[in-house]
């Protein structure tokens, strides 16, 4: 799972959850991608994230290389190193084995070699 | 004319994971991705969603075709799907974010998908197998006229595609292709058949739906 999937997580779909967002990430096995850099990708793709809660995230993750300023640079389609940054935390960063964990309910979604698991039981709808 | 190629798969893992395996729907939907190629190279799609992916061989198909430019996703609730979907896009050297779960449950809706594609059990058979049947089975049960899982999804798509976003959707004459248009046109989407085949015991269709333009006006 990359950072970017889960930018587009929530657990909002628990019955009773409304603030779902973004869920916690608790990692125990990360691996590290080389993708190659698109920066007219990432132009397209930035605003449709939620920048705070990919903010949070690559805090979550706790690695000084995966850096990215807590609010979104103004002109930042023309800031090569800002996006080289934003790849690298977007799609670089893979958590493999882990959980993310509803922060309203602590409900936990396992993620196994890199997928992770939404599925809710019938009774949490 | 630009092509799609058809991904390599193993069809051995494929059948001992018991995951539906690619078959003449899969290639008609492949052939219709790739005869509206033009509109998806105008659309330019930033992120692009399968749901049901089985073997995976479509997101990968679009993976390998949009490589860098977009970001493709696939969710899919049988989780044998979902390890075979990863391991064909990882056969072909791209990045396909695979995801266990319910059609769209779990993702924010924010009308962010460009390109949603979606091969729904669309079999008629008696509404029990689409909940209680076995994986392989709940694949292609779609219970009453094949509609029952397509019908879930029509509701959330006006909250999760973009403007300009397109969905795909392969059916067959009894899921009532005529009824499904006029269906999602009270979502606000125009639809229309993009191709059609006869193959034994069933006459498939892929169905392509944008916003219509009063819509887009809104």
């Amino acid at each position: 799972m990359l950072l970017l999937t889960h930018n587009m997580l929530t657990s909002n779909c628990i019955k009773g959850v409304s603030n779902g967002y973004p869920l916690i990430i608790k990692a125990t096995s990360i691996k590290k991608l080389e993708s190659d850099f698109n920066p007219e990708f990432l132009i397209r793709m930035i605003p449709k994230l939620d920048w705070s809660a990919f903010y949070k995230a690559t805090l979550m993750l706790g690695d000084a290389e995966i850096s990215i300023p807590e609010k979104l640079i103004d002109s930042y389609e023309k800031d090569s190193e800002f996006l080289k940054k934003v790849h690298h935390a977007l799609l670089e960063v893979e958590v493999v084995e882990g959980d993310l964990e509803c922060p309203e309910s602590g409900r936990k979604f396992p993620i196994s070699s890199g997928i992770p698991n939404m599925l809710l039981k019938e009774d949490e709808i | 004319m630009a092509q799609l190629p058809t991904p390599v798969y193993n069809i051995e893992h494929i059948l001992n994971s018991n995951v539906y395996e690619p078959s003449e729907d899969t290639f008609l939907l492949l052939d219709a991705l790739e005869s509206d190629l033009p509109s998806l190279e105008c659309l330019n799609p930033t992120l692009v969603v399968e749901i049901g992916p089985g073997s995976g061989l479509i997101i990968t198909a679009l993976a390998k075709l949009l490589q860098g430019k977009a970001q493709c996703l696939a969710v899919d609730i049988n989780p044998n799907a979902c390890v075979v979907t990863q391991n064909t896009s990882e056969s072909n050297r791209v990045k396909v974010e695979v995801i266990q779960s319910d059609l769209l449950s779990g993702l924010r809706r924010e009308q962010k998908i460009d390109v949603l594609v979606f091969n729904p059990p669309y079999v008629v058979t008696p509404s029990e197998e689409v909940t209680e049947g076995e994986v392989i089975v709940r694949a292609y049960a779609g219970g009453h006229k094949g509609r029952e899982v397509m019908d879930r999804l029509f509701p959330l798509l006006s909250s999760s595609l973009s403007d300009k976003g397109i969905l795909y959707l392969l059916v067959i004459k009894e899921n009532d292709p005529e009824d499904i248009i006029h269906r999602l046109s009270q979502y606000g989407f125009i639809g229309k058949t993009l191709l059609t085949r006869q193959v034994p015991g069933e006459k498939l269709s892929v169905l392509k739906f944008t916003r219509s333009c009063d819509e887009k006006q809104l």
